[in-house]
């Protein structure tokens, strides 16, 4: 198991050995990212740019201009956050060449807090018109993702972890713009998730049989372009869906997967990620224990869920007035 | 090493001479400035200071001094220009139509439905852009990507970036502005198009006199020091004399190879060429009626079109 950052690095310059466009471009956090080691395979084809995001943005703009396949890689939250402007106008609009290397997206930051966790990227990026949104579940997948990227013609937002994750896929795994991955089988409910969430999925779903519930689990690596028929199909069988994301519960997978059933296919989605409040610094199994995000948790949210889910229509109106009283 | 641009040097066999005689010029500053104005009234949106203030350094980038083609916008030795203060598109426009790059027609459909001539400039849709400006302060960014990637690639185009005094305001700016010398990109030449006015700023204090109607947006800022100690080479021309701008320009884009890059402190007046417009922070972006369009023409000695 690698961490994707490391991935990231390992990929880049095996891309880099046959291919002289391939440059990254550094905002000064080359030795958190791991882009030194880039750096220290092909110089030459390393571009350090310092502590100014916007302006990186746009100095790839330019160079993928003129053919080279500018990756660029900083903390996920200086280019969805800092930049956004730069890559909505310079970078979507245009249709450039550009590839975003996001690390340390989510809440798994490194003790950095709020300032550094990315829970929103998936919700800006999507909306943005001609953006690819990539959240790759293991090292395999990355790996073939940023050989896919790299030879695509266009933007891509790549969302990088910090950390190591289970293995999902075979090392021969080929990436597929849109496709989506049932890795489990269930009856019960489908709990559908994103990046390294997915194999904390997978577990959930294995104490859920132990509990005598059936639960499927699909990944959904490609948030943009993303298949809709697959994700219908998926949720066709199962009564409850759950979306479990290490992002906000507001218009990122949560989002995406409730616009498409809310059209195609009206069915319960109960949304797991972070409310609508904001991260903070401290260990990682904390934080995914506190937003109940550990394999663990989630297991428990949904068994909970099931216990006193309303099961009527006439009950679901009761409810929600209960609360509202409330 | 010279680049500059002479007729046998690749430009298109319509390329205006080069004589020190700037008459024919001038008269072209007049037109362009007639088209942005029109152009505004016809389509009842727009921008005209700024458009005015840019006139000379438009005509004299794409008549005199950059290497391009307009019957092949996408030349790959073409030098490159980005209007970073998007918002003069219009005045673009009029020039690239001057120079044969779209029909002088076309400047009809400016800001309407369907047209080419977005309100912003818009690289998908217009052939002879190089990128999407009008969110100001991005425009030197991707120049410096231009100028770094033809380093990379052995290339000899000069790029040319046009921001405003204004704009100089937008943090971005700066970035490029500190990262540009560290990669000795003698091959990126900005040109600040400095007419001394935005859209709203501050007023003028009681007793205080700025060049526009309101506060100068740098004062008595020392721009140039700033500029030099950031290690830009920084040359200064009266941005409406072409005897001033035209060498300015050459010399900017002869130093392909040297280590700085250059910035170009074109002093302007906003709003330039008519007494209705000139220095006024107001026609930044306001909508002349038929009698203002009439004193425009007056001015512009374009009156016997309009009547």
């Amino acid at each position: 198991m690698r961490p994707l950052r490391e991935v990231f690095a390992d990929t880049l310059i095996r891309l880099a050995d046959s291919n002289s466009n391939v440059l990254v471009l550094d905002g000064d956090l080359a030795n958190s990212t791991k882009a030194d080691k880039f750096s220290d395979a092909h110089p030459d084809q390393f571009l350090e740019m310092g502590i100014a995001e916007q302006n990186m943005v746009g100095v790839a703009v330019g160079l993928a201009s003129l053919d080279f396949i500018p990756w660029l890689s900083s903390f996920a939250v200086f280019f969805t956050h800092r930049a956004v402007d730069s890559i909505r106008m310079l970078v979507a609009q245009t249709r450039a060449n550009v590839k975003i290397g996001a690390a340390y997206s989510g809440l798994l930051t490194g003790r950095t807090g709020k300032t550094h966790q990315d829970i929103q990227d998936l919700a800006i990026m999507r909306a943005m018109p001609g953006m690819t949104v990539l959240a790759p579940g293991d090292e395999f997948e990355c790996e073939s993702m940023i050989g896919w990227a790299t030879q695509y013609q266009g933007p891509v937002y790549l969302r990088l972890t910090r950390e190591a994750g289970p293995i999902l896929f075979a090392s021969d795994y080929q990436f597929t713009p849109g496709r989506t991955y049932q890795l489990r089988q269930g009856k019960d409910l489908l709990m559908i998730s994103t990046g390294p969430q997915t194999a904390r999925c997978v577990e959930a779903a294995d104490r859920l049989r132990a509990s005598n519930i059936s639960a499927g689990v699909l990944h959904v690596p490609s948030i943009k372009p993303v298949s809709i028929q697959e994700i219908v199909a998926s949720c066709e069988p199962v009564p409850l869906v759950f979306t479990v994301e290490e992002h906000t519960v507001l218009g990122g997978l949560g989002g995406l997967v409730s616009e498409i059933l809310a059209e195609h296919l009206p069915k319960r989605v109960v949304r797991f990620g972070i409310e609508d409040c904001w991260g903070e610094s401290a260990p990682d199994d904390y934080l995914l224990d506190y937003f109940g995000l550990t394999a663990e948790r989630v297991s428990e949210r949904i068994a909970a869920y099931l216990d006193t889910a309303p099961v009527s229509r006439a009950e679901v109106v009761r409810k929600i007035l209960g609360e509202i009283r409330q | 090493m010279s680049l500059v641009t002479t007729p046998e040097q690749g430009n298109d066999s319509d390329s205006p001479g080069r004589s020190k005689d700037y008459g024919e010029l001038e008269q072209l500053a007049r037109r362009g400035r007639w088209l942005v104005v029109s152009a505004v009234a016809n389509s009842g949106a727009g921008h005209i200071g700024g458009p005015l203030s840019a006139m000379e350094l438009l005509i004299a980038l794409y008549f005199r001094v950059m290497n391009v083609r307009p019957h092949e916008p996408d030349w790959p030795e073409r030098d490159r220009f980005i209007l970073s203060k998007g918002h003069s598109a219009i005045g673009l426009y009029a020039v690239l139509a001057l120079r044969g790059y779209l029909p002088l027609d076309e400047l009809k459909t400016f800001d309407k439905e369907r047209s080419r001539l977005q309100g912003h400039p818009d690289v998908t849709k217009l052939p002879g852009l190089e990128t999407s400006t009008g969110s100001l302060g991005q425009g030197l960014s991707v120049g410096l990507g231009f100028a770094l990637g033809a380093r990379l690639r052995g290339r000899k185009f000069h790029t040319f970036v046009m921001i405003g005094d204004g704009e100089l305001q937008e943090g971005m700016i700066w970035e490029a502005l500190h990262i540009a010398p560290r990669y000795k990109l003698g091959n990126l030449t900005a040109i600040l198009d400095c007419n001394g006015l935005q859209q709203f700023g501050w007023p003028l204090k009681q007793g205080e006199r700025h060049r526009g109607d309101r506060q100068d947006p740098w004062g008595e800022t020392d721009l140039k020091g700033i500029f030099e100690r950031l290690g830009w080479r920084v040359l200064e021309a009266d941005g409406h004399d072409y005897a001033q701008i035209i060498p300015t320009l050459e010399e900017a884009q002869g130093s392909g190879e040297s280590a700085r890059p250059t910035m170009i402190i074109a002093r302007t007046i906003k709003g330039k060429g008519t007494r209705l417009t000139e220095g006024k922070f107001a026609w930044h972006a306001k909508i002349p009626n038929r009698e203002e369009l009439a004193s425009v023409a007056v001015d512009l000695g374009v009156a016997e079109r309009v009547a």
